[in-house]
């Protein structure tokens, strides 16, 4: 059964267009169920008693005073956890050469960062465990501590994990073409010193998680704030020696996410072990400040970069030299590699030239780790590509929107492999572009620009075109080893009164997975959306899946839906048909009816056909399958990712004065393929762009040279809020993949991924008549003017 | 986290809560607006306080003019200063505060009282009292003293308030004729701190002129006041750069805040007068 897409009056036709989020009512009146929100018999909560130090030897532990204090239960040092709970190594064999210590889930001997766990206190209430570990006294010597990224593997520089054999975790080099003698020929060079600073993902909901463990059944149950409820249940089960079998992990609703819920956590795995120890359940809910210190940092990186042209524009070749520092262990199960290596995978990525050099060293220091945070590495690789364009196009007196129509891969050059051997089926450079600059006057604006420069105003207009990487399969995590899924499962159902179920691999983080699954059901199976109940987020319940990553929800976990549901219509219309004396494929189920397919005319309501398959079985003939459930499973196979692309442009003012950038509006031209929900599309795209827009002008995490964290706190790390937004205008070119009959590609992350640099080009625009420029984020106002020689010290 | 209080009383009146606070045992603090307090509680920078909530006392609530001066009582709400009819005719200053302090949520629960007994150097209500030459009004176990602005704000955080004393009121002389307020300041976003921000008023008698964030405390620029007199704007601007001492942080170094305190000043200047350097 195939879906014509092309006919907007189709019947059922649900799929593209905007239908309400069946879970938006529950969570704006309140009746939503985080993790806090659970209550059990017994329950115990946890908190962590946290390292002081950077680097430091744990000497004893005095838990006298601290046992003392009225509710406190049990204090566990990381021994005693480390007595039930292994621990666990962050490498992936395709990413060769990476390494990293085993990682306990409490500190043992040694603690690496500011806020690693060193101890659990359990009590009967989070007031009186908090007042406990205050109390625990803990004997450390401070180690010197490896902070600066650049000097980490000098050899006057400590080595942070002596086994290790050097502060190395990982270094890629990638070389296509000949790079040295394209610099020769060049016309021209333009080379740069790139900063993006350190980041953390500020969920609304911080992270949580409650884990109880029944002897009698031997299952241990987790709910838990998570984007991978299986992969959850694979560590649980392997690190405290249980039966996969035997853990569920239940995922309700979550309040935010964006990748930093998609890692394992030691104080969270420790939960686990000490539910397990104690057989009761216990709560952990990260504060504010533990969440600062330890949720997953990202987008710490220096990049050197450069590139040649030739005289018309064309690119002859990228140099780049990335380096990036991820803290003291990497970030299981999923590496912290990754992020460096996009970096290698991602520059130059939208521009068809022929010699690429990129090089990332990532190395160890004594911070909080970095893992994959929405849009890994594209941020960086982004801005350093689109930067260095702005200024070649400026050494060669180009218009920046010329200089990439020269060089953007045409739009009938696919299917193509990139200098980075990246595979794309099918991208729309060209026609985003053009789309963008008819969207936002182009012409009109660099002549308001020019008017308003006369008059000491100056703005800057902003353009980064990019690529996106969706729908990964195995080759993302799994060829390496790791027991993550690239495929997921759907199972719909229908019930006697012709409501349909669908139970899904892929989570709710609050982006609207669950809308975009039913209005795919509802379409696939011929029922109004709000006949689809969709189940998320249960292992013991839904079929295995992958989760929320790497933008992957709408177009594997979609795909698998409109199978299923595809596959439930056929079984419905085949007892239609032995019921209604017809051939199955004349009749057809639309608005929860069986039609004739040819006319349109009602023959019978679901609800009649589930009270005879259900109650009345009898009346149907022998032998009939009447298989009311089916389930089916998606996985990409033709390409490794499903590649996106788009163009953002931002236009801004800067106050020359006080260096402060005024954001005036934002454009954003993507290419999702299939588009399921346009407002769901938009408002990630939205969102998206407001990260990045955070990144490019807020959000830094700020560390002393004892690896202090400086700024844990909402007042003092800077998110992105309402106030300064601009306006945000969003256009699509649809170009669908071929591998899947919904065509869908990931839309989730093409808003963070170009907005930096977007934002970058646009401040270096109004700034270049003043011969200024900036290329550390974010750009503060204090960074602007000394880019401008105003400030003295 | 979770805030460790030491106990918590609701004062009837001013003698209660004077009383309240000496029998504390120096552990007390006082709860109005709870803004900063609470929040401060909540990350567990300050454990074991003697709550002494005076916010239901309505007898330090309200703006009137009394006699050549306006007095406005401690627990009077950012919102309605900013909303209040008295204010913006004979203190439009602080009503152009109020546009700049926090968020809504932050401005109808914080009190100006609070403001100025918590005494952080990055607010603004401190610094607009200073440029105003206001009166602050404690009472304590000795009685009721007044306090001039000027000799109230010590340090960070400290301020002249003695140990068992409540902040009741300020009075602020009453606008005259022709009188120019301007209160300028720069933050990262809308409702954050600032990073330097500055009060300048113009008098028939001489301009005055504050300046907040840019030091420990608020400070009246008195060499800046002087130069603006002469009709000096560059020497203002540069005695200005001179007489503060700005803190570097996480947000700005200490030098940005010096060369930004600098252009506000020019900038507040054109506004209120149409003067350039």
């Amino acid at each position: 059964m195939t879906i014509s897409f092309g006919n907007p009056d189709r019947p059922n036709s649900y799929i593209g267009k905007t239908v309400p989020r069946p879970n938006a009512p529950r969570l704006v009146q309140g009746r939503g169920k985080y993790v806090d929100d659970i209550v059990l018999p017994r329950m115990a909560h946890v908190v962590f008693v946290r390292s002081p130090h950077a680097h430091a030897q744990i000497g004893a532990i005095d838990t006298a005073e601290a046992s003392g204090v009225k509710g406190v239960l049990r204090i566990f040092t990381g021994a005693e956890i480390a007595a039930v709970c292994t621990p666990w190594v962050a490498v992936l064999a395709h990413l060769k050469g990476l390494k990293s210590p085993p990682q306990h889930a409490v500190a043992v001997d040694r603690t690496c960062w500011v806020g690693e766990p060193v101890a659990a206190v359990v009590a009967t209430s989070r007031a009186a465990a908090e007042e406990a570990a205050a109390l625990v006294e803990v004997d450390y010597t401070p180690l010197p501590a490896v902070t600066d990224m650049m000097t980490a593997l000098d050899a006057d520089t400590p080595v942070l994990h002596p086994e290790m054999g050097d502060n190395l975790a990982f270094r890629r080099l990638h070389e296509e073409g000949d790079v040295e003698a394209a610099f020769a020929r060049a016309h021209k060079v333009v080379e740069a010193h790139f900063k993006t600073a350190r980041h953390t993902g500020v969920t609304l909901e911080p992270r949580s998680i409650l884990v109880d463990w029944n002897p009698a059944e031997g299952q241990m149950t987790a709910w838990h704030a998570t984007q991978a409820p299986h992969m959850m249940q694979t560590v649980f089960a392997k690190h405290l020696d249980l039966p996969e079998g035997r853990v569920r992990v239940i995922c309700d609703d979550v309040g935010g996410s964006y990748g930093i819920k998609v890692h394992v956590y030691p104080d969270e795995v420790a939960t686990a072990a000490i539910a397990k120890i104690m057989a009761r359940p216990v709560k952990f809910v990260a504060d504010r400040l533990e969440s600062f210190t330890t949720d997953i940092h990202a987008r710490d990186h220096e990049i050197g970069a450069r590139l040649a042209v030739d005289a018309d524009g064309k690119i002859l070749a990228f140099d780049i030299d990335d380096w990036t520092a991820i803290g003291a262990y990497s970030v299981y199960p999923r590496t912290s590699a990754i992020e460096g290596n996009q970096v290698v995978n991602l520059c130059g990525g939208p521009y068809d030239f022929a010699n690429y050099r990129a090089q990332t060293s990532v190395v160890f220091q004594n911070k909080t780790p970095t893992c994959q945070y929405r849009a890994v590495g594209h941020p960086i690789a982004v801005a350093v590509t689109e930067g260095l364009v702005d200024m070649a196009a400026a050494a060669i007196g180009m218009d920046p929107v010329e200089i990439r129509r020269r060089n953007l891969y045409a739009d009938d050059a696919y299917p193509v492999t990139s200098p980075a051997k990246m595979r794309f089926e099918g991208l729309s450079h060209h026609a985003s572009l053009n789309k963008l600059l008819e969207l936002m006057n182009y012409d009109a604006l660099r002549a308001e620009q020019a008017a308003l420069r006369e008059k000491g105003i100056h703005r800057g207009i902003g353009i980064a075109s990019f690529i996106e990487l969706t729908n990964p399969s195995p080759f993302m995590y799994g060829i390496g080893g790791a027991r993550i899924s690239a495929q997921d499962g759907c199972t719909v159902r229908m019930d006697p009164d012709g409501s349909i179920v669908a139970l899904s691999g892929v989570t709710e983080q609050g982006q609207g997975t669950e809308a975009m699954l039913a209005q795919i059901v509802a379409e696939g199976v011929g029922v109004p959306p709000a006949r689809v109940r969709v189940i998320t987020g249960d292992t013991q319940v839904t079929p295995y899946g992958g989760g929320t990553w790497a933008s992957r929800g709408a177009g594997i976990g979609g795909e698998a839906a409109l199978q299923s549901a595809l596959a439930l219509k056929a079984s419905i219309l085949e007892v239609a048909g032995a019921m209604l004396q017809s051939p199955a494929d004349a009749l057809d189920i639309r608005d929860g009816q069986v039609v004739d397919s040819a006319t349109g005319e009602a023959r019978m309501p679901l609800e009649e056909l589930g009270r005879i398959v259900y109650f009345r079985g009898d009346t149907l003939p022998k032998g009939l399958p009447r298989e009311l459930v089916q389930t089916r499973h998606f996985i990409t196979s033709d390409y490794p990712f499903a590649f996106t692309n788009g163009v953002q442009a931002s236009y801004l003012e800067v106050d020359t004065g006080t260096g402060e950038v005024k954001l005036l509006k934002h454009w954003c031209v993507e290419d999702c393929g299939r588009i399921i929900n346009p407002q769901l599309v938009d408002e990630q795209i939205r969102g998206g762009i407001v990260q990045g827009l955070g990144g490019a002008l807020y959000e830094e995490i700020h560390y002393d040279a004892d690896g202090q964290l400086l700024n844990g706190s909402m007042a003092d790390y800077l998110v992105p809020m309402a106030a300064e937004m601009p306006d945000m205008i969003v256009g699509h070119v649809e170009t669908p993949t071929m591998e899947s009959a919904l065509g869908a590609k990931g839309a989730g992350e093409a808003g963070t991924a170009g907005a930096p640099a977007a934002v970058m080009n646009a401040i270096n625009d109004a700034l270049r008549p003043m011969g200024a420029q900036v290329t550390a984020m974010p750009f503060t106002p204090e960074r602007i003017l000394r880019a401008m020689g105003q400030i003295e010290d | 986290m979770k805030a460790l209080a030491g106990g918590y009383a609701r004062a009837r009146d001013v003698a209660h809560a004077v009383d309240l606070l000496a029998k504390a045992d120096g552990m007390g603090r006082v709860l109005a607006g709870g803004q900063s307090l609470i929040a401060a509680m909540n990350m567990r920078l300050s454990t074991g306080d003697m709550l002494v909530d005076i916010s239901r006392i309505d007898a330090l609530r309200g703006v009137t003019v009394d006699g050549e001066s306006l007095r406005i009582g401690a627990l009077t709400r950012h919102a309605d200063i900013g909303a209040d009819p008295l204010v913006a005719r004979h203190a439009p200053l602080l009503a152009q505060a109020v546009q700049h302090i926090a968020h809504a949520a932050i401005r109808n629960r914080g009190t100006i009282g609070g403001s100025l007994a918590h005494a952080d150097p990055a607010a603004e209500f401190p610094a607009c009292v200073l440029a105003l030459g206001g009166t602050i009004h404690l009472q304590g176990p000795e009685g009721a003293r007044t306090v001039a602005a000027e000799d109230f704000f010590i340090d960070i955080f400290e301020t002249a308030i003695a140990e068992g004393e409540i902040l009741t009121a300020i009075t602020l002389p009453l606008a005259e004729a022709g009188e120019q307020h301007l209160l300028i300041e720069t933050a990262r976003r809308s409702g954050d701190y600032a990073l330097a921000g500055l009060c300048l008023v113009k008098r028939a008698a001489g301009y005055r002129l504050s300046a907040f964030s840019v030091g420990p405390r608020p400070v009246l620029a008195v060499a800046a006041m002087e130069r603006l007199d002469a009709g000096d704007v560059a020497g203002a601007v540069a005695a200005l750069r001179a007489e503060i001492d700005p803190p570097g942080d996480t947000q700005a170094s200490a030098a940005y805040r010096r060369h930004l305190a600098g252009v506000l000043l020019t900038r507040a200047l054109h506004d209120l007068t149409g003067e350039t350097a």
